[in-house]
């Protein structure tokens, strides 16, 4: 994985200090040029690597760097699903069974129709979920995608109830459709870590808020800290600047002198701004490696 | 060890489920609902016992405390079926559907000393409780209007089929959504006189109400003015806001911040200047011991679990608090239909003689 991952929370109007920035920023990148114009800079400076949400917008990104390749010719993208809200708010206008229903793929219909009713039938979730991981997956069809994530709503949703098949079904099914690495995204680390030791998932790829003052480190700074130091993991950092409670320089020096990060993930919405943070986790990873 | 139940396994139940399974203080025994599907689901993938009577599960499964999560319509009979078993209460809001009745399990609930308490989950939101704070402070001088708004993508299109935009069910932007920013209005100003004005209309429900606006008025000459619409697309999710007005500045917070302007002459709260203050989510939320889908959702279910191991006897969003907001919440019902126009009395009176 590279050091720095770009991020997407600023494309699609969120932002966990202010709904007024949050609307802003909703407004600036309404138009998914927009939106390809930062990757297109973030690019230029250097960042191979999009992490980003399967919102129903990025299929137009998809779909440009499919028509550009040579423009991005070493482009990855990470996908993190599902967009959780879709089926939260479908959930809430059809019931449960119902929204899951609404999103098997309109391709395919016989054989969706025949494994999703299976397996709502025989109340499978094996079934039903390598059947969501696909229709998410659709919009990525010939980009490259080394690794897929499950966000964190649903990491943690799954780590709560104690669901802990999903996990290893989410594994399987995305190194053997996809050829890529599972990824999970938590607020809970220390926990997650635990319950993916006891499923047999070795070495994970797990992302999850690491900055200095703990804003959603579940179980705690000190927890997390002696996570890093101990545990055998592929640690992404995220929300290092906390939402901008932390200053860049201030969040990446700090991050960078926790032990056993592989990568930071960050958000952007101006080519200056990618290039300083670029530049000082140039700075900070060196000096600390 | 709390032993607790879940009851009804909807998307709020699910979600409680999630979070209160990892709490250290909380054995979850069983889970209720009316899905066989979704009972067979849970059962298989979490080794929960499932039952599907209420009542059989109230008297088989030992509980010392109960979520309550079914449709706004049930939680009367259910909570008071609980309360009966001696049983300490979370029920979702809005808490019940009648006042009185509210009212009435409140009393019960006190009388039998179990802690009662329902799922307004704002009250836990840092920045309303700054809200509250600054409030509290006397800073703002005297309060002459209050904003409180809440707007969101329930209802988008004209379709849909689930419980929550069934009258008849307890569903509706009134009490699925107005009730949180009436709740604000509760927690912070008490009950209003009067209420006047109240509109509740749809825009896309063939059985409720999309939207809902009403001016409520406060003794004391404080006016409070309610917006809300729960189809407004433009909102990623549900955005709730509060805005004050007082002789000495203007507080105002939603759930990412809390900001006051203080006039010259305000006596600022500690902390606090003349001029905007701003204060973030980052530093206004305290830390939980588990996160799923916001700081505010785990806090208010650690709270209950503290209030049933410490024994409390007053604790926060009671069911006698949440009554008064069902109070509310009838006026502002009663107030809309007196403001009917004479085509929509007719149509009404229409619907109800074919409904029979």
């Amino acid at each position: 994985m590279d050091k720095l991952l770009f991020g997407d929370n600023q494309f699609f109007g969120v932002n966990h200090m202010s709904e007024e920035k949050a609307r802003a920023q909703a407004m600036r990148f309404q138009k998914s040029s927009a939106i390809s114009q930062v990757l297109a800079a973030a690019y230029d400076e250097g960042i191979r690597t999009f992490m980003c949400t399967t919102h129903d917008r990025l299929s137009d990104i998809c779909d440009h760097i499919r028509e550009n390749p040579s423009s991005f010719p070493e482009f990855s993208f990470y996908p993190c699903m599902p967009y959780a809200h879709k089926y939260a708010n479908a959930a809430t206008e059809d019931g449960i069974v119902g929204a899951i229903r609404r999103f098997t793929p309109q391709e395919g219909m016989l054989s969706a129709a025949l494994r999703g009713g299976l397996s709502l039938a025989t109340k499978d979730i094996e079934g039903i979920t390598t059947l969501l991981i696909d229709a998410e997956m659709k919009m990525f069809q010939g980009l490259r995608c080394p690794v897929i994530f499950l966000q964190n709503v649903v990491v943690d949703f799954l780590l709560g109830l104690g669901v802990k098949d999903a996990f290893q079904i989410f594994a399987t099914h995305v190194r053997k459709k996809y050829g890529a690495e599972p990824g999970f995204i938590t607020m809970n680390m220390p926990r997650l870590l635990d319950l993916l030791d006891e499923v047999g998932i070795e070495n994970p790829i797990v992302c999850a808020n690491i900055n200095k003052i703990g804003f959603r480190m579940c179980g705690g700074v000190d927890a997390y800290e002696q996570a890093l130091r101990k545990r055998k993991f592929r640690a992404i950092a995220m929300s290092v600047f906390a939402s901008g409670a932390v200053s860049a320089e201030e969040g990446i020096e700090w991050v960078c002198a926790q032990p056993n990060i592989e990568s930071i993930v960050f958000g952007a919405s101006s080519r200056a701004n990618i290039r300083s943070t670029k530049i000082l986790v140039d700075r900070y990873w060196r000096s600390a490696a | 060890m709390i032993r607790l139940a879940v009851m009804g396994l909807g998307k709020m139940g699910l979600s409680h489920l999630s979070m209160i399974r990892a709490h250290p203080d909380v054995h979850v025994v069983a889970v209720c609902d009316a899905s066989k599907y979704l009972l067979d689901v849970v059962e298989k993938y979490t080794g929960i016992k499932t039952f599907s009577d209420y009542g059989r599960m109230l008297k088989e499964a030992s509980l010392d405390a109960i979520i309550i999560a079914t449709p706004s319509r049930f939680h009367a009979d259910n909570v008071r079926d609980a309360l009966d078993r001696g049983l300490h209460v979370f029920c979702e809001k809005p808490f019940s559907l009648n006042f009185a009745q509210s009212e009435e399990l409140g009393l019960l609930a006190t009388k039998k000393k179990l802690i009662n308490q329902v799922g307004y989950h704002y009250r836990f939101v840092g920045a309303f409780q700054e809200f509250h704070r600054v409030l509290g402070s006397g800073a703002l001088g005297k309060i002459s209007h209050v904003r409180a708004e809440a707007y969101g993508p329930v209802v988008v299109r004209p379709k849909g089929m689930s419980w929550r935009t069934q009258k008849n069910e307890g569903g509706g932007c009134l009490y699925d959504y107005a009730a949180h920013p009436l709740d604000l209005l509760n927690w912070f100003f008490g009950l209003p006189d009067s209420v006047a004005g109240t509109v509740a209309a749809s825009i896309f429900s063939k059985d409720t109400e999309d939207e809902v606006y009403s001016t409520l008025r406060y003794p004391g000459g404080m006016s409070a003015q309610l917006s809300v619409n729960w189809s407004d697309e433009s909102n990623r999710k549900m955005s709730v806001k509060l805005t004050a007005w007082g002789t000495a500045g203007k507080l105002y917070a939603d759930r990412q911040e809390c900001q006051v302007y203080l006039r010259d002459g305000a006596k600022p709260p500690p902390g606090y200047t003349t001029g905007w203050n701003v204060r973030y989510t980052t530093e206004l939320t305290e830390p939980v011991w588990f996160y799923v889908r916001g700081e505010e959702y785990s806090a208010q279910l650690d709270y209950f679990v503290r209030c049933i191991s410490e024994g409390r006897s007053e604790n926060v969003n009671s069911f006698a608090s949440a009554a008064r907001t069902d109070r509310i919440l009838e006026m502002l019902l009663a107030d809309s239909q007196a403001n009917l126009t004479a085509s929509q009395v007719i149509e009404v009176r229409q619907k109800k003689a074919l409904s029979r």
